[in-house]
């Protein structure tokens, strides 16, 4: 080939895609307003598009039954996607500047979509938006406005083997309400091939004992890192004492994947997870019969981890007005009691807890846990921090504790400073 | 690809005597023929990196175009947080690279001898099955990655079929994806040159890039030669046809010569064979360089970084870094890091691993030339 002429083509790939770039460029500009603005109302009936992090069929179906009702009612059409991988899907959508209009919007991530602009803060416009558990509203507030309506919520419980423990000759009434119970009882339950107690490993199943005693990871406003305050080291330093003493176990150590696999293969006679558990159960290990208690109070009372998803409208959606009134039909009483009867999760309504404790007695230590229990941490950027954590307490029984705590503060504050 | 040549559109003759008109018709039947090609690398390939090279140099937050205006450009910034300044993202960033440096180290060699071993033994001509087994050692490769990386979740399970095995002839295996200490590590402490659970002081405390020399010297974690094991097999087919490709070129003759010379098996293997393949083994050394630098399905599917972070590697961390954790311009920035990466490393390899008298001939002609052009200078000048 001569020289000449793959010049020339070189320059006119380099023309050409210059022609080409230049209008991705211009096309999608625009200037979208943030929060708090009136909704963007698209005149006439709508097509908006939902994109949900679905736990299976009988999710999905729910959903779509429940968006059908809504479709019929109100003459608009929604098209329900389930995503295959959410984070990706999400973040593709907002890149293009065309995201679905209405999606799940997991707690542990919200801040960050919240942070560059991503999500349209509507929650101000619900009527009746208190109604709503005062921690989950505040799982989804960024910078002091709180963007939108909590979806449903899990908590955690302690999960005991009834079986085991019998056979260690507990009664109803050894059910532990403090550490020191939970210590004993943990010593009491561990036989040789069982450990008293498995944990799943990570700050989202030992963040539960660092709220009963009093402590955080961030202060109250998520603007600093307090991890290395005496709370939070002595809380997870007594849950080391028992991991050492062998009557606690994390689940890596059991070789388990989670705290409910640790339980379920009989390895661990508690455990401390969500109502998740009871599918897994039911599904895996039919044979292990199990009751369900709240977790026991630490020194600074009664404490949990709350787990919770929030209906995100898109800022760059246009058909606002229309989705907030899809998200209001989806999160009355009835919906959200319908979607726990269809696939297990806890209404996020504090008037929707008594119908569930009802329908669902066996849940009630863990819609309990909505009262009193703590979001995760959604500051922005924080994730990769809360990663390095988590990597650090994998091997949670020769952790070094303190120098864990500080060097999380020290990536936090780093992180939060941008 | 954009090399590609479209052999009518060159006339046979010098181009300075061939008739203008019809140079021209043959070029534009071959830009027709070649339009396809550029406009679909243009669009999926050469646009998109120039977009990325932006995205590296921007502080984009991921919603919207990048290029709108309210999308600052930061200079080197992302690429700074990366390689000189103190953090986490730098720490992240070694530790991935620490990674796949052990594992590109362990699977290249290992994959390219098998790959060979398995091409010379399937090439036998009396081997009864051949076909069998040639099918069989492709098998892997052909079996979507991520489907074998499920495969063998369950196969490295603590009570998998693979501990099991083990436990038959009486060796406690590891649980092998959740153990994160570093093969170094086990072996110094089983030598006795350290123990784990309390390292010399001395390298844990010196710490070069975010990470300290204890940390380093970590060596492939038990999860990660799981996964190392796992692609080692999967790949060894893929590269076992090209040797076999090749081994079928090599002519019978001269093999039957070097028997006839009195070269034993092993010599007409190191002299004949290995010889004649090396621009294969050249080929199938960078290929696997490229594609182990850049592993990511099994660490998406098996492990996610995990244990302790050690199975992140950079593309991995570059996905994370863009879709989870909303740092695009680190994400994009990485890409480009490992890509300048790759490519020096494999120039070196390529250079290492040159045909020395090939390259000696070439360079005894170029100096010829050079010499013949001085005195053709000199000649014209006088």
């Amino acid at each position: 080939m001569p020289q000449k002429s793959r010049r020339t083509r070189l320059g006119l790939v380099l023309a050409g895609s210059l022609v080409l770039a230049a209008c991705g460029g211009g096309g999608f500009e625009e200037d979208t307003g943030d929060g708090s603005t009136a909704p963007a109302s698209a005149e006439g009936p709508v097509e908006l598009q939902m994109l949900i992090a679905s736990s299976g069929d009988a999710e999905t179906a729910a959903v779509q039954e429940a968006v059908d009702a809504w479709s019929e009612e109100t003459g608009n059409s929604v098209t329900v996607t389930v995503a295959s991988d959410m984070n990706q899907q999400l973040a593709q959508g907002f890149a293009s500047g065309n995201p679905a209009d209405v999606f799940y919007m997991d707690a542990g991530r919200f801040a960050d979509y919240a942070q560059n602009g991503s999500l349209y803060a509507y929650a101000d416009q619900l009527e009746d938006n208190d109604d709503f558990y005062e921690s989950l509203r505040q799982a989804f507030t960024y910078d002091g406005t709180q963007y939108c309506a909590p979806k449903d919520f899990s908590s955690l419980a302690l999960v005991i083997n009834t079986a085991s423990w019998e056979a260690a000759g507990l009664t109803e009434a050894d059910v532990p309400t403090t550490w020191d119970e939970l210590t004993e009882v943990a010593q009491t339950l561990t036989t040789d091939d069982q450990a008293g107690l498995g944990i799943g490993i990570g700050i989202d199943r030992l963040g539960a004992f660092v709220v009963q005693n009093g402590g955080w990871w961030l202060n109250e406003e998520a603007t600093e890192p307090t991890a290395a305050i005496p709370e939070v080291e002595e809380a997870l330093g007594y849950v080391q004492e028992q991991v050492q003493a062998g009557s606690f176990q994390m689940s890596n150590q059991l070789d388990a994947g989670w705290g409910g696999e640790a339980f379920g293969t009989e390895r661990a006679a508690m455990t401390i997870e969500g109502n998740w558990i009871k599918g897994a159960m039911s599904n895996d290990y039919p044979n292990v019969e199990y009751i369900v208690a709240e977790l026991p109070e630490g020194p600074a009372g009664k404490g949990t981890l709350t787990f919770t998803q929030c209906w995100g409208i898109a800022a760059d959606s246009d058909a606002q007005a229309q989705a907030v009134e899809l998200v209001r039909a989806l999160t009355t009483v009835d919906q959200q009691m319908a979607f726990a009867e269809a696939f297990g999760v806890m209404p996020s309504r504090t008037s929707a807890a008594d119908p569930y404790r009802e329908q669902f007695p066996e849940d009630a230590a863990f819609i309990a846990g909505g009262e009193y229990g703590h979001g995760p941490i959604n500051a922005p950027g924080m994730e990769q921090v809360v990663a390095d954590l988590n990597s650090k307490l994998e091997n949670f029984e020769q952790a070094n504790l303190p120098t864990v705590l500080s060097e999380f503060d020290t990536n936090a504050a780093a992180a939060l400073g941008q | 690809m954009a090399e590609r040549e479209v052999p009518t559109s060159e006339p046979p003759a010098p181009r300075s005597r061939s008739p203008k008109g019809k140079g021209n018709s043959h070029n534009l039947s071959g830009w027709l023929f070649t339009t396809p090609m550029i406009l679909g690398l243009g669009l999926f390939l050469f646009i998109p990196i120039l977009m990325a090279i932006w995205v590296s140099v921007s502080d984009w937050t991921g919603r919207g175009s990048p290029f709108s205006s309210d999308v600052g450009f930061v200079g080197a910034e992302n690429y700074a947080a990366l390689l000189t300044e103190e953090g986490l993202s730098r720490q992240d960033f070694m530790i991935s690279l620490r990674n796949t440096f052990y594992y590109v180290l362990g699977v290249v060699p290992v994959q390219t001898m098998l790959a060979l071993f398995l091409a010379v033994v399937v090439n036998q001509k009396f081997l009864k099955g051949r076909t069998f087994f040639r099918t069989a050692f492709y098998f892997p490769s052909v079996v979507s990655s991520v489907a074998i990386s499920l495969v063998f979740l369950y196969l490295f399970t603590g009570t998998g079929a693979i501990n099991r095995v083990l436990a038959s002839v009486g060796i406690v295996g590891p649980n092998w994806l959740q153990d994160p200490r570093g093969v170094i590590h086990i072996i110094g402490d089983a030598v006795g040159i350290w123990s784990i659970d309390s390292p010399p002081a001395a390298l844990v405390e010196t710490s070069v890039m975010s990470l300290s020399i204890w940390e380093w010297f970590r060596g492939p974690s038990i999860a990660l030669s799981a996964i190392m094991i796992q692609v080692i097999w999967t790949t060894a087919g893929t590269f076992m046809l090209l040797f076999l490709a090749a081994l079928q070129d090599l002519p019978s003759e001269v093999e039957e010569a070097a028997m006839v010379d009195g070269a034993n098996r092993w010599q007409r293997f190191r002299n004949v064979t290995v010889p004649h393949l090396r621009p294969t083994i050249l080929l199938v050394i960078t290929l696997g360089i490229i594609g182990t630098w850049q592993v990511f399905d099994q660490m998406y599917v098996m492990t996610q970084g995990g244990p302790a972070k050690t199975t992140l590697t950079p593309a991995y961390l570059s996905y994370v870094a863009a879709f989870r954790q909303q740092q695009w311009g680190q994400g994009a920035a990485m890409a480009f890091i490992l890509f300048a990466l790759i490519f020096v490393l494999t120039s070196l390899q390529r250079w290492v691993l040159r045909d020395k008298d090939e390259a000696a001939r070439k360079k005894g002609i170029r100096a010829q030339r050079r010499a013949a052009r001085k005195a053709q200078r000199a000649e014209a000048s006088s």
